[in-house]
């Protein structure tokens, strides 16, 4: 199992022994492009991947949940207390223990990693879906009502268009953060780009928690970037009022 | 189930080990949040006090989030090595963020009619900065340290790879403590983030100047959501 993987960092070898390779590797240089080079096929890009698949899951999950949960507080201010006090408690569970916590209930696997990420995601993307409706104008709703527009009409056509940039402001948010938390996930299932950074810690191989540490920082802004740009596509009406 | 009974028996029988940890723990997170005012504090107050360099002092905290913890730490290990000064190090740089965004968003945002009326009584700037404008950003200041100290208490776990000393020493050493001790630290960790967040909220309260308490609160918020501000930048 992958439980017994996780040997203490005491335990790594004496004499490390970072295979053959070029000088650079066998010195444990800062940084050997050669090894990036020979592990992109076989370590890197399929840690890239499967972390790219563990957030991808994690935030469609976890806006879902958040959305409906969102939605109801909007129509039932009652709901909002209780659920913002459960997703702050989440929220605040360390991540390391979190994810130790559901080995009991889920196992060392990706469903409780998952349970976990989209945990952290929920406070922040209820926060800003219920924030981005709540802070339409009363006018505006006003107007949709005048207009004739049912209550659900007024909702998908009126409040959520307007409440889309926060909601991508807090998308952006829980995207970022979910980046960050999935490496820790490598503690119960070793699968992400925490995988590369635990063995590198393992035997302070350098080159490979450089190479690992930035692909996900690289990771982080890029989805980041992406959603910004998604947003720009979503909302022209904000482009045109801007120019 | 049977894990978390073994769990919580084992905080029974480790009492001593884990209130050893729990110390250190806070003492890395003490510091690291000590370092992290020391820098950040007379930064973004500063800055928020001259209404400048908000694009520095708002993305400063964008790309602090988007630095993955972990990471850091990895690339901490592989410049310094494994030792207390980098866990130090990386604690430091998350907490500085938080904190000096926050900083400067409250003393920014203290309303500018209070200022005028400050200045019109002949006060000078550091009078304004430290009779009204300080007391009124107090509550978001305290905020923004809130978060900090929360998120290095869960990094403080991590940190434990990289050679700093804390409950995270038994939950990354599953091969030592088996299951049973891993849970036990969990719970341990987690209720330890639970009070540092319950602590905090109540100072916050109580530090808040009694003529901002009214205004502020708006029905059917909860507290908890303060702790992540809602951002639309």
């Amino acid at each position: 199992m992958s439980g017994v993987l996780l040997a203490p960092l005491a335990a790594a070898p004496v004499i490390p022994d970072f295979g053959r390779g070029s000088t650079c590797i066998r010195d444990n240089k800062l940084f050997c492009w050669d090894w990036v080079q020979s592990n992109w096929g076989g370590t890197l890009r399929p840690a890239l991947i499967q972390h790219i698949e563990l957030t991808l899951i994690a935030v469609v999950v976890g806006f879902a949940i958040s959305f409906v949960l969102a939605l109801a507080a909007y129509r039932w201010s009652r709901l909002e207390p209780p659920v913002g006090i459960v997703a702050g408690i989440l929220y605040t569970i360390p991540s390391l223990a979190l994810f130790q916590l559901l080995v009991p209930v889920t196992g060392l696997s990706r469903t409780s990693a998952e349970i976990a990420l989209v945990s952290y995601t929920i406070l922040i993307l209820f926060s800003n879906i219920l924030e981005g409706l709540r802070n339409v104008p009363a006018d505006v709703r006003d107007a949709a009502e005048g207009m004739g527009l049912t209550r659900w009409q007024t909702l998908w056509r009126v409040e959520l268009p307007m409440a889309l940039p926060t909601i991508v402001a807090g998308l952006r948010i829980a995207v970022v953060t979910v980046v960050s938390l999935a490496t820790v996930a490598v503690f119960i299932v070793n699968e992400g780009l925490g995988a590369p950074i635990y063995a590198g810690l393992q035997n302070a191989f350098k080159t490979e928690l450089i190479a690992a540490g930035a692909l996900t920082v690289a990771l982080a802004l890029f989805a980041d970037g992406a959603l910004v740009l998604l947003q720009r596509v979503l909302t022209p009406w904000a482009r045109t009022a801007r120019s | 189930m049977n894990d978390f009974v073994d769990g919580i028996k084992f905080i029974g029988d480790n009492s001593g080990l884990l209130w050893h940890l729990t110390i250190k723990h806070l003492e890395l997170t003490g510091a690291a949040v000590g370092i992290a005012l020391l820098i950040a504090l007379p930064i973004g107050i500063w800055l928020g006090h001259l209404h400048r360099g908000s694009f520095v002092a708002i993305s400063i905290s964008n790309v602090g989030r988007a630095l993955p913890t972990l990471a850091l730490i990895s690339f901490g290990v592989a410049i310094l090595g494994i030792g207390f000064l980098n866990s130090m190090i990386a604690l430091v740089i998350l907490a500085v963020p938080p904190v000096l965004t926050n900083a400067y968003v409250a003393v920014e945002g203290v309303d500018r009619d209070a200022v005028e009326a400050a200045e019109g009584m002949g006060m000078t700037p550091l009078e304004v900065l430290l009779r009204v404008e300080l007391p009124l950003a107090l509550p978001l200041i305290f905020a923004g340290i809130r978060i900090a100290v929360v998120f290095v208490i869960a990094t403080a776990t991590i940190a434990s790879v990289a050679g700093g000393t804390g409950l995270g020493d038994i939950i990354v050493d599953q091969a030592t403590y088996r299951l049973p001790g891993v849970i036990g630290a969990s719970i341990c960790v987690a209720v330890l983030a639970l009070l540092a967040q319950l602590l905090f909220a109540l100072l916050q309260r109580a530090i808040t100047p009694r003529g901002l308490r009214v205004q502020k609160v708006r029905p059917g918020r909860p507290e908890s959501a303060a702790a992540v501000p809602v951002i639309t930048n």
